[in-house]
């Protein structure tokens, strides 16, 4: 039975978690998705706390949100602003066959969970009384399930180990020094002086300002691909406008 | 096969203690909770704007000058003249950053600091309005981890900062500071294994009672030696203040912040030192209970109800200070050798230092084998075996160390000869302090005669 108390704090946190889990979804900014999965999270340990498995609530959100879900925040930040979502199909038909999959799955799930029947619920009042919590979980896992338990954690630890050695580059030679790389610089023939400085030739010398190679037109390659990326680099046109006009007054004041 | 044979039999014996908190909350209304909510929350407050004025007084004595002493007596209203300032200062938001993330980011960490105090026994059980009740807001059976769950939520506030403020050294400050946090968490929370298997429980009223008769201080100095660095580590305070270094990072992840967002920032790390001092009286000295010498006079009346809210406060303010005298003597550490040592040194041992209290409790219990008398004390096989054990690993180590540094020296340092041949390379070299000049040899080049060419005559 579910007491007034709980009823409440359901009809207030669940829409909320609703609402988390929609925003993971049609967030436009990455780290806004993630909070939204961090609220869904949390939601759902307060809901696990609320049915007396304080163990279970506690851990839920010790382990998701604290752990998982910053981790994701933490690659989600260092990813470079200039790397955004490709919006291009790589398979054809993607699109369709998976809405088609999720509406069939939907149907499926809404079938089955309409024609269930509920008894009522046993709760966990009478464990939580004899045992406890923790003792009651604690039992199970290093007791009745001590082999499952333990082989699903090896295979956890070998998958953790597994992707760091398939992520971990061993340099099999020595790394190019300065002199071998000048001396790849002119094999290549390009950028044998180094790339542009930025601001060079122009009349600003920040470094989001672009250089001006000889004919007049920015060099991209004088300034950080960030910049350009977040649209925070100054275009020389002011400047060079500016320059127009005096030569045009020049020209007009000759012909005169 | 001998292992698992035993196995129902230890399971038996875990099901035998149960671990639901000791504090007995029937006889407290709804209204009684609210208004021990409102005394915590005060408590909180007043605690810091004390602990900021006292922060700024000793750390000023400590280098020979006074420190505030104009507003109030003893300058005792500094602190609240600061926060009036700081409230009536221009809020600016930087244009690039996220309004909403930036605005919840110092909400985040002022209310997380808040909630982890809730489950802290600041005194035992107290008459309060003519109910007997114990004087902490709740208890769970797992309150320790309740609170290293919202130290982890409140990391968020830091992180968000740092990224919501659409600027580079916040966002860095951010990143190192969640990553440190998130480092010292594991430590933290290893450290206070060993008191859970001590205690038998992770509920914060069972683990003070468990301690009436030894402070797990003494048991598990390990643990406390590991528990009060992770916890100048967690709380970013100086000698760890990384996140903040002015030198490296501006002010890290509030670089941006001001006005009563950056209030809410200051608020929220003074809070946690707080919590974290709090909890590390509760787990190791005792929690609300007399010092020893002091608990069995007038019999016993000074370790019972609200006695108890002084004891436990002067333990905190123990902590604050030891909080203060560091950063008033040490300078901030490096960031790669401080993850380095987190990692590499404190997880590492603290996992052994676990394992081992886990076979020590085990002998204690009797599950591996019987108990030895040694001058009419009965002390487990095992944990005479295991201390055995380490004090000869210790010998062993020592002196391995102790060979290899020897060795390493010499080889940093090779023996200089007492005379040297100034020209035994061809080349004429000075002697080394302490070395005596020998006479050149036979067999050295000859020195090139003097050049053919005369300089020509100028003008």
């Amino acid at each position: 039975m579910t007491g007034t108390g709980e009823e409440v704090m359901f009809w207030i946190l669940g829409p909320l978690s609703v609402l988390g889990a929609l925003g993971l979804v049609f967030a436009k900014k990455a780290v806004h998705a993630a909070l939204g999965m961090a609220l869904t999270m949390i939601i759902l340990g307060i809901f696990y706390i609320a049915q007396d498995a304080d163990f279970l609530g506690v851990i839920q959100i010790f382990v998701y949100t604290g752990a998982v879900i910053m981790l994701f925040l933490f690659v989600v930040m260092l990813v470079g602003v200039d790397s955004s979502d490709s919006l291009v199909e790589t398979l054809t038909g993607q699109r369709w066959a998976t809405a088609v999959l999720s509406l069939g799955l939907g149907g499926i799930l809404g079938a089955q969970i309409g024609r269930a029947s509920l008894d009522d619920a046993v709760g966990l009042d009478a464990v939580n009384a004899q045992t406890g919590n923790v003792s009651g979980v604690a039992e199970l896992i290093f007791g009745r399930y001590v082999w499952v338990f333990e082989i699903t954690s090896a295979l956890l630890i070998t998958a953790a180990l597994g992707a760091m050695v398939l992520a971990h580059r061993e340099r099999l030679g020595k790394g190019p020094n300065q002199k071998e790389w000048s001396k790849r610089r002119f094999q290549e023939g390009e950028h044998l002086a180094g790339l542009p400085a930025p601001g060079v030739y122009a009349r600003h010398n920040a470094v989001d300002t672009p250089a001006l190679l000889p004919d007049g037109t920015p060099s991209e390659l004088s300034v950080s691909r960030v910049l350009t990326a977040r649209d925070q680099n100054l275009a020389p046109e002011e400047y060079t406008a500016g320059e127009r006009t005096i030569e045009r007054d020049v020209q007009e004041g000759g012909e005169r | 096969m001998s292992i698992i044979a035993a196995l129902p039999e230890v399971v038996s014996l875990v099901a035998e203690g149960t671990d639901n908190p000791r504090a007995d909350f029937s006889d407290t209304p709804l209204w009684l909770t609210v208004v021990k909510a409102l005394i915590v929350f005060v408590y909180l407050l007043v605690s810091t704007l004390l602990v900021i004025w006292f922060e700024r007084r000793v750390i000023g004595r400590m280098q020979q000058r006074p420190g505030p002493n104009r507003n109030g007596p003893f300058g005792l209203l500094q602190t609240l003249a600061d926060g009036m300032k700081a409230m009536l200062k221009e809020d600016v938001r930087p244009k690039a950053a996220d309004a909403f993330v930036f605005t919840l980011a110092p909400i985040i960490t002022a209310s997380m600091a808040f909630v982890a105090f809730a489950i802290m026994p600041m005194a035992g059980e107290v008459s309060m309005f003519g109910h007997t009740t114990p004087f902490q807001l709740t208890d769970t059976p797992v309150a320790v981890l309740l609170v290293l769950a919202v130290a982890g939520v409140g990391i968020y506030g830091v992180v968000l900062a740092g990224w919501s403020s659409g600027s580079t050294y916040p966002l860095m400050g951010g990143l190192r500071s969640s990553a440190q946090m998130i480092s010292y968490e594991i430590a933290m929370g290893l450290s206070l294994v060993a008191v859970f298997l001590y205690a038998g429980s992770m509920s914060t009223s069972q683990i003070v009672s468990a301690q009436s008769d030894l402070w797990f201080v003494v048991p598990a100095f390990f643990s406390f030696f590991v528990y009060v660095i992770t916890m100048v580590g967690e709380t970013n305070r100086l000698p760890f203040d990384l996140a903040e270094g002015e030198g490296e990072l501006t002010g890290g992840f509030h670089t941006e912040y001001g006005s009563m967002r950056f209030a809410m920032f200051f608020l929220g790390e003074y809070i946690n030192m707080f919590t974290v001092s709090a909890l590390a009286t509760t787990m190791f000295l005792g929690g609300y209970q007399a010092p020893p010498g002091l608990a069995s006079v007038f019999g016993g009346a000074l370790n019972e109800g609200w006695w108890g809210l002084l004891w436990f406060t002067a333990k905190l303010w123990m902590f604050m200070f030891v909080f203060v005298w560091l950063r008033g003597s040490l300078p901030r550490v490096r960031y790669d050798q401080f993850m380095r040592f987190g990692w590499k040194f404190l997880i590492p041992a603290t996992l052994a230092w676990v394992v081992l209290v886990a076979f020590f409790r085990a002998g204690q219990n009797g599950w591996l084998g019987g108990t030895w008398d040694v001058a009419g004390r009965s002390f487990p096989v095992v944990s005479l075996v295991l201390v055995g054990v380490i004090a000869v690993l210790a010998l062993v180590g020592g002196w391995m160390w102790d060979t290899r540094t020897e060795r390493k020296e010499a080889a940093a340092h090779p023996e200089i000869p007492d005379e040297i041949d100034p020209y035994a390379g061809g080349h004429p070299v000075p002697p080394m302090p302490g070395q005596r000049l020998r006479e050149p040899s036979l067999t050295a080049p000859a020195l090139p005669s003097a050049p053919d060419t005369e300089e020509a005559p100028r003008g």
